[in-house]
């Protein structure tokens, strides 16, 4: 447990680097609005596919109803402080989003986590397009099809950043730990894994809730930076995007997820001249990846300070034991 | 041990420490000059970004508008440009998403450094679009946007945002009026689009104003292709007139589908009828009694512009210039004319030049700006006879 904290601790201080960086770079004037953009999406596309490597990657069962989630949180954040537009709300916001993801996602999951493959995709696809509905229906509540706009903006680039590190977080240490070793026991097998005591049901459905958990936050971060929810801007288009990110980064790899996340941020940047190509273009390039890498940009791969600092320590006996002799 | 993890989550949240406020770490910057004033025109250009739907699920409305503005560019700079400089388009496409149109506009207000935008096409990418202009203080025209908040939210004017096109409740109103008192119709059938916020628009401005009675109201969703279901029902219902506020792909398919199940009675719907695939869609044979609020008509043309623009369209897409296409020539159009007003092209010159509009004559008629940022100009009510334009009636706001 010494040893999780210390890595834990090495990695907040990799943290700080980057966000002092951040921070230097916006009060130097070098990022614009678009720039800001750019990074607060990075960042919320991040905690999304985190969140649904956890359920894909890491638990194997294949999930299509992240948008209906990230729209739970959106919705949350949007009614909440729509009236009362305090940080104290906000924070509300967060929890009430989560909570309602949550519980959903345990009442969906307990059934359907009993499928496999297509058949459990389709059913989360069918609960992300009912969450979408209702809320197109609730207009009372909701505003219908014409959405919530003129909302406060609480989130900014540090309230992305920091939740995102504690999203990656969240997950790292999850998988490090006993009920993640579970959990990447069912999915490497099943049958194996319920024959060693293995609650399969439970774990799966651990898995499915804290993904769904920080797919609402992540849609609550976004409303409140956009200052806008619309509810065709989590149809199950918006699923595949999420998807595509975790696909692209390599399934299993929260490394993969967050490197796709700034690759394909950027790509949309840069393609936003493109016009009618664009979506051609941006195609071409997913399809290149799976052709050429097949398990992603990094595979399984991850970012570990434990190996390099075993590394640098192995380097550092070598060199005693060399000096002794 | 718990004292060690909650040390752990404490020393996360202390990088908060660092914001200044909500923006805090000094915020993104607003590129293109001094930020209190937004953009400033700078060399031989004016630079007018366009965001616009050119890819994803309504790239028809933006391509259009794209054609549009274009061509408003092309005669602009024929004839010497504005205040003797050329005028760049900057286009972007915002992939028919919302967020991404929220993006684009910081892209082209902070890189680009336009000095006005036309675009998005739809309410949605409008409105996600808004802070972005705002805080730029770079001013937006959208051909099509015609929710009426997107001009007026909670009883705030937005200062940057405008529109060449109507909002959904003159439009609605007007078909009220234009059942009751043209068609004579004293019970209504509405068919109307539930997952839009246009038809939801049209369909409440509607209800509010009609002095008859609604008889049934059935909806559908965008993407549907059968209808059949619906309009039995409605067709055992005894109605004068069919209001179908939504876009021409289902209200095509509609009207097709209507006639062939021996609904005949009037159809009525708002601009989002206004294109030929329509007419296709239907069958030229169906499309007869359907009526529509157009923005300009070459049987009832707004003025002298009207003629010219057809040819010149024409000339340059080889095909007929369609409502979206009018409606970004407008647009550009209004930009020149408040550039010209101001004597500057600066963007809160041009800014405050489109507020002050009165008495421009665009193609779909002469717009004055109101004081919510809605152009006052006459709508066309639009009838077809067997998919050709055979009635064109011009009703003053």
């Amino acid at each position: 447990m010494k040893k999780n904290l210390k890595y834990n601790l090495i990695w907040l201080a990799l943290a700080c680097v980057i966000y002092f960086g951040l921070f230097a770079l916006y009060n130097g004037g070098f990022i614009t609005i678009f720039t800001d953009a750019i990074i607060v999406n990075i960042g919320i596309n991040v905690i999304l596919a985190v969140g649904l490597n956890l359920i894909i990657g890491f638990s194997g069962q294949l999930s299509l109803g992240h948008a209906g989630f990230m729209a739970i949180g959106a919705y949350a954040a949007a009614i909440l402080t729509q009236n009362n537009p305090t940080y104290i709300a906000f924070a509300v916001s967060l929890i009430v989003g989560m909570l309602i993801s949550g519980a959903i996602a345990l009442i969906v999951g307990i059934p359907t986590l009993r499928l496999k493959g297509d058949y459990l995709a389709i059913a989360t696809l069918g609960v992300s397009e009912i969450i979408r509905i209702l809320i197109v229906n609730f207009d009372e509540l909701t505003n219908g099809p014409s959405g919530i706009f003129g909302i406060a903006q609480f989130s900014n680039w540090q309230v992305v950043f920091i939740f995102m590190v504690i999203a990656v977080l969240l997950v790292s240490n999850y998988i490090r730990s006993g009920a993640g070793r579970a959990t990447l026991a069912v999915r490497e097998d099943e049958i194996a894994a319920e024959a060693m005591g293995v609650n399969t049901a439970k774990y799966k459905v651990t898995a499915f809730v804290i993904g769904a958990m920080l797919a609402s936050l992540a849609g609550s971060l976004y409303a409140t930076y956009q200052q806008s929810v619309f509810p065709n801007d989590y149809d199950f288009m918006k699923s595949i995007d999420i998807l595509i990110i975790v696909v692209f980064g390599g399934i299993g790899s929260t490394t993969g997820a967050i490197v796709a996340a700034g690759v394909l941020g950027f790509l949309n940047m840069y393609l936003q001249d493109f016009g009618s190509l664009r979506m051609i273009i941006y195609a071409l390039a997913i399809v290149g990846i799976m052709i050429f890498k097949p398990s992603g940009l990094l595979g399984t791969w991850e970012f570990s300070i434990k190996r390099i600092i075993d590394k640098f320590s192995k380097k550092g006996d070598d060199q005693d034991a060399s000096t002794n002799s | 041990m718990k004292k060690k993890l909650a040390f752990l989550f404490a020393s996360v949240f202390l990088l908060t420490a660092c914001s200044a406020g909500p923006n805090g770490g000094g915020g993104a910057s607003a590129g293109g000059g001094d930020s209190d004033a937004g953009n400033k025109q700078e060399g031989d250009t004016i630079k007018v970004g366009l965001n616009l739907e050119l890819s994803g699920a309504v790239a028809g409305y933006g391509t259009q508008e794209e054609e549009g503005a274009e061509l408003a560019v092309e005669k602009i700079n024929e004839d010497g440009g504005i205040l003797g400089k050329k005028v760049e388009l900057v286009k972007k496409d915002n992939k028919s998403d919302n967020n991404e149109a929220a993006t684009t506009t910081a892209n082209l207000t902070t890189n680009d450094g336009i000095v006005a935008m036309i675009g998005p096409a739809t309410s949605g990418a409008v409105k996600a679009a808004i802070p972005n202009v705002t805080k730029a203080q770079v001013p937006m025209i959208t051909p099509s946007g015609t929710d009426d908040s997107i001009t007026v939210s909670n009883d705030q004017v937005q200062d940057y945002v405008f529109r060449s096109c109507f909002q959904d409740s003159f439009q609605g109103v007007i078909l009220a009026k234009y059942a009751s008192d043209n068609l004579d119709a004293d019970k209504a059938a509405i068919f109307g689009d539930n997952s839009s916020d246009y038809a939801t628009g049209l369909t409440k401005a509607f209800t509010d104003e009609y002095d008859g009675e609604v008889v049934a109201k059935e909806n559908f969703t965008k993407g549907d292709k059968d209808f059949q279901a619906a309009l039995t029902k409605l067709k055992k219902t005894d109605f004068d007139v069919l209001y179908v506020p939504g876009y021409y792909e289902e209200a095509g398919l509609i009207i097709k589908q209507a006639r062939e199940m021996g609904i005949d009675q009037p159809i009525i719907g708002a601009d989002g009828f206004g294109d030929e695939k329509m007419i296709q869609l239907a069958g030229k044979e169906n499309v007869s009694d359907v009526f529509y609020t157009g923005h300009f008509s070459t049987l009832a043309p707004a003025n002298d512009t009207v003629e010219p623009f057809i040819d010149d369209f024409n000339e340059k897409y080889d095909k007929e210039p369609s409502t979206f296409n009018a409606l970004s020539y407008d647009a550009m159009l209004m930009i020149k004319e408040a550039i010209e007003n101001e004597d500057s092209a600066d963007s809160a010159d041009i800014a405050k030049g489109l507020a002050e509009l009165k008495d421009f004559v665009g193609v779909t008629g002469t717009i004055s700006i109101d004081k919510d940022h809605n152009p006052e100009k006459p709508l066309v009510v639009v009838g077809f006879t067997d998919g050709k334009e055979s009635s064109a009636e011009k009703i003053e706001p």
